[in-house]
């Protein structure tokens, strides 16, 4: 057990998977000579070689459509997108291709393929390289949508993903590579499609993941000190969605808050809202309450930006909200 | 090549033109479903082409697919059943026209978004190249296919990373209803490979020798060089794009005089010219590929559909 951040978390998946099994390589943009332009794969290209880290030119489609073809035969590549925004050039591939092709072919296909791309606003990026646009790609089935909100869930997630015989799509968040936290050393797997409690508490459940975790344990010290324990249950998956925890927990809260950074409209919130609305509607005790980013494109001005995305402040409100 | 050879090529012709027209008419009756595009007048592009590769070099094609995955050796059964959306359907009924495919056979799909399978094709290369490998992927695709983006990605892709990809357009003049100097800004579509330094060529495709030998030339380039190469291979549907073409955009005078030069009609000529069968030999093998289809049609009409525990199949491979 180390405590290391969660760039070195992804770093450290990343490398052990390409030791263990050859038939894993790593391609994008700026991946090899460079060292990713978030140093992810920083010593990778000096380490393994061209062949196993490989620079593509500045083309989505390429990329994308190259992984799911060398997937298809038997390799493991792992494909980065340089951010998630990126995904939109190439969107046939994450959601009409890679999904669909296991089934559509009645089983013939396998699509062995992680998709990694970095999201999220905060870094004054503007409106077309600051989204959290997760719930997009949740949307469709076939597709596994990965988000870790620590070091630890996303080394386990990651060598999982690269193991995985589906197509995963692993987000990550930009202005959380320098979270630290205790993540073990050398072989460590979680299962995609398991959600976790990461607090424990019995007044109010917030329902989150990635981002919005660094936020929710924020918030819920500053609770904690004026005597309101939260529970929060990060669901680390987004497709497919683990529902169990989230409701054994609000079974005994009764109450929920349900923190993104994505917009509010049709979001990962509204999803999670209306399943306990479904799965357990005799356990509510209160409207169920959702922070999510305004319903703007990100502005590049720092204070508008702040404005624009959840905040401590809003998760505190939400609370005290479902509380009254 | 031999007369064995000749001749199964000209079966699979055959083959090909009768399971598109019994397709046509069960696609009228209503037994098969949702788009559905005819091979006919295109049989020689393929059947040179497969007949060219060695069975490990990998095809991957677009929609038009059925031809294709009867060349690759995907039997007329399944070919049908498919279209009639069975459960003995390769891809289990769930595919359909459009999505034929067979591992097996080194049949990479039948692809249904115009120039997807692009991409995917540098794809089956790279994955081969990285295994260490000379197999060579052919992948076929229309002309309409060579004005989106994908094309530029992929051959482009393809070239930097000398991936072993045959890149054939079948250019049969027109996507869907936009004839080919509408559309493209160069209507001979070999012109677009040398900006990507790429050789090419230009082959008659009415003609399945001219075919066959570009095909078997430029695969034997492709694997010996390591770099990729495109063909360009003229033809024309001799049906609408799809089965709910109304026409209005060629002349039947123009359809007429392409259909005089039936490629299966030049095979024959060509075959008898050198004595490699006899006209009552080349009917006999129209009469099996007859019998063949109609035994596919029974095959697929006696099949079952596939059941409700398929539709939550194969989403994952792995349990979820």
């Amino acid at each position: 057990m180390a405590r290391i951040t969660m760039r070195e978390a992804i770093s450290q998946a990343l490398w052990e998977e390409m030791e263990r099994d050859p038939s894993v390589f790593i391609l994008g943009e700026e991946v090899g000579v460079w060292g990713g332009t978030y140093a992810v794969t920083k010593g990778f290209y000096d380490h393994f070689g061209a062949e196993r880290v490989r620079d593509t030119p500045i083309a989505e489609n390429a990329i994308l459509g190259a992984a799911i073809g060398a997937a298809m035969v038997g390799q493991r590549p792992v494909a980065e997108l340089m951010t998630i925004n990126f995904a939109f050039s190439a969107m046939d591939y994450v959601v009409n291709q890679a999904p669909k092709l296991h089934y559509m072919f009645g089983g013939q296909f396998k699509v062995p393929l992680v998709i990694r791309a970095v999201g999220g606003g905060g870094r004054q990026l503007g409106a077309t390289h600051s989204q959290t646009p997760d719930a997009v790609f949740a949307h469709f089935p076939g597709l596994k949508v990965v988000s870790p909100g620590t070091p630890e869930d996303a080394k386990g997630l990651l060598k999982a993903a690269i193991r995985s015989d589906d197509p995963v799509l692993f987000l990550e968040h930009a202005t959380m590579y320098q979270v630290r936290g205790d993540v073990p050393d050398g072989e460590y797997l979680l299962p995609i499609g398991k959600a976790k409690v990461q607090r424990e508490g019995r007044d109010v459940t917030i329902v989150t993941y990635a981002k919005g975790l660094e936020l929710s344990l924020k918030a819920a010290e500053d609770l904690s000190k004026e005597g309101i324990e939260v529970e929060i249950v990060d669901l680390r998956t987004l497709r497919p969605l683990d529902m169990d925890p989230v409701i054994e927990s609000f079974e005994k809260t009764n109450r929920a808050v349900i923190v993104e950074e994505g917009w509010k409209s049709y979001g990962v919130g509204s999803e999670v809202a209306a399943r306990i609305y479904e799965q357990a509607f005799d356990s509510v005790d209160a409207p169920i309450v959702r922070v999510a980013q305004k319903e703007v494109p990100l502005p590049y001005n720092r204070t508008l930006e702040q404005a624009a995305l959840p905040q401590v402040p809003d998760i505190l409100a939400a609370v005290k909200e479902v509380l009254k | 090549m031999n007369k064995e050879k000749l001749l199964d090529m000209y079966y699979q012709m055959v083959l090909i033109r009768r399971v598109e027209e019994r397709g046509a008419e069960l696609y009228q009756a209503g037994k098969i479903g949702g788009f559905m595009h005819l091979y006919i007048g295109q049989e020689a592009v393929s059947t040179g082409l497969v007949a060219a590769r060695e069975p490990r070099d990998r095809v991957i094609t677009a929609y038009r697919d059925h031809g294709v995955a009867l060349n690759c050796g995907i039997s007329a059964n399944e070919v049908m059943a498919e279209l009639l959306g069975k459960v003995t359907g390769m891809s289990k009924g769930k595919g359909g026209s459009m999505h034929m495919a067979s591992v097996e056979k080194n049949m990479w799909g039948g692809h249904a978004i115009v120039g997807g399978h692009l991409p995917i094709a540098s794809g089956l290369a790279l994955g081969d190249q990285y295994a260490g490998n000379d197999n060579v992927t052919i992948c076929m695709f229309g002309d309409g296919a060579t004005n989106i983006g994908y094309f530029h990605e992929a051959l482009n892709l393809a070239k930097a990373w000398k991936l072993r990809v045959l890149w054939v357009c079948e250019n049969n003049q027109y996507g869907m209803g936009t004839a080919v100097e509408r559309a493209s800004a160069v209507s001979e579509i070999r012109q677009k490979a040398e900006g990507f330094g790429m050789s090419n060529e230009r082959v008659d495709g009415m003609d399945v020798l001219a075919v066959y030998e570009a095909a078997s030339k430029a695969i034997d380039t492709v694997r010996r060089t390591g770099e990729p190469s495109l063909l360009e291979v003229v033809t024309y549907r001799f049906r609408g794009h799809s089965m709910g073409d109304p026409e209005r955009y060629r002349t039947q005078e123009e359809v007429k005089k392409w259909q005089d030069n039936d490629p299966i009609g030049i095979f024959r000529r060509q075959l008898t010219a050198k004595k490699a069968a006899t006209l009552k030999a080349l009917d006999e093998i129209d009469a099996r590929a007859e019998q063949e289809v109609q035994k596919a049609v029974e095959f697929a009409e006696a099949s079952p559909e596939p059941g409700m525990e398929e539709l939550f199949k194969d989403i994952y491979v792995e349990e979820v």
